[in-house]
C-alpha cells in the first residue's frame, strides 16, 4: 500500500497520469490546468513514462489529436479548464459519438465573458449533453483516485466512451492536501494493457471513422450511443468497488453523508461537499435532522437511485455553481426536480445559486441554507424557487 | 519514377462508385497520390467535398484506413494517428512501415484548417498533407475562400452591377508552407501527372512534415464541361498562374518551366466564374490578375534560380 503524501490538486492529477502511463498525451495550458501539463511535461522530459506528448497550437487541436491517437488505438489522456474546453467543443461531440475511451481532467473554470480563471461548474455544465461522462470531485484525493477510474470506465467494453473528471479550479487545483498514494505497480495492473477495438492502425482490415451520416441511419447510431450509459452507470459502480478493494477508499455515483435519519438534504457537487459536511455537523448539533448528497456522477445521472434516496425527504435544497440562462433553475437543480418528479413522495426543493467566478461559499452560507430548508419544509411549500449565496443585489 | 503502366497495376485505394462529380479533380488527385505510394497509407480527411461524397454511410470508398473528424482538423486529427503509431511502434506493439496522408480543401487547409496545419508541421510530424483547391468552399455550393482568385464570381463574392466578382488577391498558400521551413513543400497539378506522382513519392519519403498544394478544377464551380478539368489545369501551369515547384529543404527548384507563357486570359476564358470580366468595363480586372501573376512569376524565378 502507497505513501501518504502532500501536494496541490494538480500534481496529484498529473501524478495519476504519470502512474497510469499513457501511450499518447495532447494538451494545451491554461489556468488553472496549467501545472498538470506542465508537471506531465517533466515526466516526460526525465523519461519517468513512455508518454508520447503532443504540444498542441491549441484546445481545438488537443481534442483533435486525442480523437486521432484514440481512433488509431491507444490509450490517450488529456487535461484543459473553460475556455480552453469551449474551444474543444466542437470535437468532444465526435470523441464521445465515436466511442472513443479518451480520459480527460477538467479543473472547473468560469466561462468569459467577463474574463475569470477562477472556479464555477459552467465550462462542465454546459458540455453536459456532450456524451462525455462527468465524475465530479472533492479534494485531490479523489482526483488521483478518479483518474485512475476513470480509464477502466472509458475502455469498459460495455461503456466505450470518453471521461472527464472534474475538479474545482484553485480550490482544488491549486490547494496543498495530503493524500494517499498507491505504488506505480498497483496503479499499472489496476488500469491494465489496453486493448484497441476497431484500430485505425490496422492495415489488414481497413476501417472507415466519421463517414457522412444522414437521416437513415444517424436516429440509429443515436440511439445505440444511447444505450451506452445504462451500463456506464454499473461500470462506474463496479469499478468503484474494485478500487475500494484495492485503496479501502469507497466509490460510487455519489456519496451520502448522515443522511440515514435525515428528513431535510443538501446536494452538490465538487469541492463544497467539504463545507457542507462541516456545515451539516453544525445543524446537527443544533438539532436539524439534515444530511448532505454529494453527487459524483452527473453524466450518466442516477435518477433512480436519488428517487429511491430523496423520494422520502421533506425538502432538499439543491445548490448549482452554474447557471442555465432563462432557464427555470440551475443545471443540476433541473435535473434532481426532474427525476423526483417520478418520485411517490416529493420533496419540497428550493435552487441556490453560488460561487460563480470562485466567490467563496462558505459553513455560515450553507448553516443558512439549511435553516431556510428547516423553515421551508414547516411551511410545507417552496416560496422563493432560486436564490442566490453571497451575491451583491 | 515507375510508369503509367505500371502506376495504373497499382491497387486502387479509392474505389469507384464514389458520389463525386463527373470531371472532379479532387478523385483524380487522390487517385494519383494514392498510386504513388509503395507502403501502407492512413489517409485522414477534412470535412468538404471528397469526404462527404466517399463515405455515405453504410458505404465507404476508401480501400485503406481512413479518419474524417471535423473541417478544421485533419491535421491534428493525423498528427495524433501518426504520434499513436509512434509510441506504438516503440513499445514493439507494431512493426509494419505506414505513411500518412491528409486531404483537404482549400477552406479546409488555407481558411479554417491553417492553424492545425501550421501547428502540425512546426511539431513536426511525419505526414503529408495534400490541399486540393479548387478556389473556394464548393461542398456548401461555390462561397468565396483565401484561394479564391481575383475577379472570379462564387456565391458569396457574386458578379453584379457594382462589384466584378471577388476584389482580393488569393493567398499565397505554399509559400507559408515554405516559409514554416519543413523539410518539403511542392505545387502541383493534375493536368502534369508525372510531376505529381513524383512529388508524392518524394513527400512520403521525406522525414518529417511535408505539404503538397495542388490545383483542383471544379466543373460545377468554376463553370467548365467536365470533359476539360486535365486542360484546365495545365493550363493554369502554362498561364503561370499556378506554377509547379518544390522546396527541398528550403532550396527552391522550379520542375516545369512553360515552353511559352499564356497569358491568363487563356484560362479564364474557359470558365463561366470569369465571363463576366470580359463584358463591359471589367477588362481592367484581368489586367490586375495578369500583373499580379507576372509579379508572382518573377518572383518565383528569382527565388529558383
Amino acid at each position: 500500500m502507497g505513501k501518504l503524501i502532500s501536494m496541490e490538486g494538480n500534481q496529484a492529477a498529473a501524478e495519476a497520469m504519470r502512474q497510469i502511463n499513457p501511450d499518447v498525451v495532447a494538451a494545451y495550458p491554461i489556468t488553472p490546468q496549467t501545472e498538470v501539463v506542465q508537471t506531465f511535461a517533466q515526466f516526460v522530459a526525465d523519461g519517468r513514462v513512455d508518454t508520447e506528448f503532443i504540444t498542441v497550437e491549441s484546445e481545438h487541436s488537443a481534442m483533435s489529436a486525442c480523437v486521432g491517437a484514440a481512433a488509431a488505438g491507444t490509450r490517450v489522456m488529456t487535461a484543459t479548464s473553460a475556455n480552453g474546453m469551449a474551444l474543444m467543443w466542437e470535437i468532444l461531440y465526435i470523441a464521445a459519438s465515436t466511442r472513443l475511451p479518451i480520459v480527460m481532467a477538467l479543473v472547473n473554470r468560469a466561462l468569459s465573458a467577463n474574463i475569470n480563471i477562477h472556479c464555477d461548474h459552467s465550462d462542465s455544465m454546459g458540455a453536459r449533453d456532450a456524451g462525455w461522462i462527468q465524475l465530479y470531485c472533492e479534494n485531490s484525493q479523489e482526483v488521483y483516485d478518479t483518474l485512475i477510474q476513470a480509464v477502466r470506465i472509458a475502455e469498459h467494453p460495455q461503456v466505450r466512451l470518453p471521461v472527464m473528471v472534474c475538479y474545482d479550479g484553485f480550490i482544488i487545483s491549486h490547494a496543498v492536501e495530503c493524500l494517499k498514494l498507491l505504488e506505480d505497480k498497483e496503479v499499472q495492473e489496476f488500469v491494465g494493457e489496453f486493448k484497441p477495438v476497431n484500430s485505425l492502425l490496422d492495415i489488414a482490415h481497413p476501417h472507415t471513422f466519421g463517414p457522412l451520416d444522414l437521416y437513415d441511419f444517424y436516429f440509429e447510431h443515436k440511439r445505440q450511443q444511447i444505450e451506452a450509459y445504462g451500463p456506464a452507470k454499473q461500470v462506474i459502480v463496479e469499478i468503484g468497488k474494485q478500487f475500494s478493494a484495492l485503496s479501502g477508499r469507497e466509490y460510487g455515483l455519489f456519496e451520502g453523508y448522515r443522511l440515514q435519519d435525515a428528513r431535510l438534504a443538501i446536494v452538490l457537487l465538487g469541492s463544497a461537499a467539504g463545507t457542507a459536511k462541516e456545515a451539516v455537523d453544525r445543524l446537527r448539533a443544533d438539532g436539524l435532522p439534515i444530511g448532505l448528497l454529494k453527487l459524483r456522477a452527473f453524466r450518466p445521472f442516477p435518477s433512480e437511485e436519488l428517487i429511491q434516496l430523496l423520494g422520502g425527504f421533506e425538502a432538499v435544497a439543491v445548490l448549482d455553481r452554474a447557471v442555465s440562462f432563462g432557464a427555470t433553475a440551475g443545471p443540476l437543480f433541473t435535473e434532481i426536480s426532474s427525476a423526483l418528479f417520478r418520485a411517490d413522495r416529493r420533496p419540497l426543493l428550493v435552487n441556490y445559486i453560488y460561487g460563480l467566478g470562485g466567490r467563496d461559499i462558505d459553513i455560515e452560507d450553507i448553516q443558512k441554507v439549511g435553516e431556510e430548508l428547516e423553515r421551508t419544509a414547516e411551511r410545507g411549500k417552496t416560496e422563493q424557487l432560486v436564490d442566490y449565496v453571497s451575491v451583491r443585489e | 519514377m515507375a510508369s503509367l503502366k505500371e502506376l495504373s497495376s497499382n491497387k486502387e485505394l479509392l474505389s469507384g462508385g464514389h458520389r463525386l462529380c463527373a470531371g472532379c479533380g479532387a478523385s483524380i488527385i487522390v487517385r494519383q497520390v494514392l498510386l504513388a505510394a509503395d507502403t501502407p497509407v492512413v489517409v485522414a480527411n477534412a470535412t468538404g467535398c471528397l469526404e462527404v461524397a466517399t463515405t455515405i454511410f453504410p458505404y465507404t470508398a476508401w480501400r485503406c484506413p481512413f479518419i474524417h473528424c471535423a473541417f478544421e482538423n485533419a491535421a491534428s486529427t493525423l498528427s495524433g494517428v501518426e504520434t499513436a503509431y509512434r509510441a506504438l511502434k516503440k513499445k514493439g506493439k507494431i512493426s509494419q512501415d505506414i505513411r500518412f496522408i491528409a486531404f483537404g480543401g482549400d477552406g479546409g487547409t488555407y481558411d479554417i484548417g491553417l492553424q492545425a496545419l501550421s501547428g502540425a508541421c512546426e511539431r513536426g510530424h511525419r505526414m503529408l498533407y495534400v490541399c486540393y483547391d479548387n478556389q473556394a468552399y464548393m461542398n456548401t455550393g461555390i462561397q468565396r475562400s483565401s484561394a479564391t482568385p481575383l475577379g472570379a464570381a462564387t456565391t458569396t463574392c457574386p458578379a453584379g452591377k457594382l462589384l466584378p466578382g471577388k476584389s482580393q488577391n488569393r493567398k499565397d498558400l505554399t509559400e507559408i508552407m515554405a516559409a514554416h521551413h519543413i523539410p518539403y513543400v511542392a505545387q502541383t497539378s493534375p493536368g502534369r501527372w508525372n510531376d505529381l506522382v513524383s512529388k508524392t513519392q518524394t513527400a512520403l519519403r521525406t522525414e518529417g512534415p511535408s505539404f503538397m498544394n495542388v490545383l483542383s478544377p471544379c466543373p460545377r464551380g468554376w463553370r467548365f464541361p467536365p470533359n476539360e478539368t486535365i486542360k484546365i489545369a495545365q493550363l493554369a501551369v502554362d498561364t503561370c498562374l499556378w506554377p509547379l515547384y518544390e522546396v527541398v529543404e528550403g532550396k527552391w527548384r522550379l520542375t516545369y518551366r512553360p515552353k511559352q507563357k499564356l497569358p491568363v486570359e487563356e484560362w479564364l476564358k474557359t470558365q463561366g466564374r470569369f465571363a463576366h470580366l470580359f463584358k463591359g468595363d471589367n477588362q481592367q480586372v484581368i489586367e490586375q490578375l495578369q500583373a499580379e501573376v507576372d509579379r508572382r512569376w518573377e518572383e518565383l524565378l528569382e527565388k529558383s534560380s
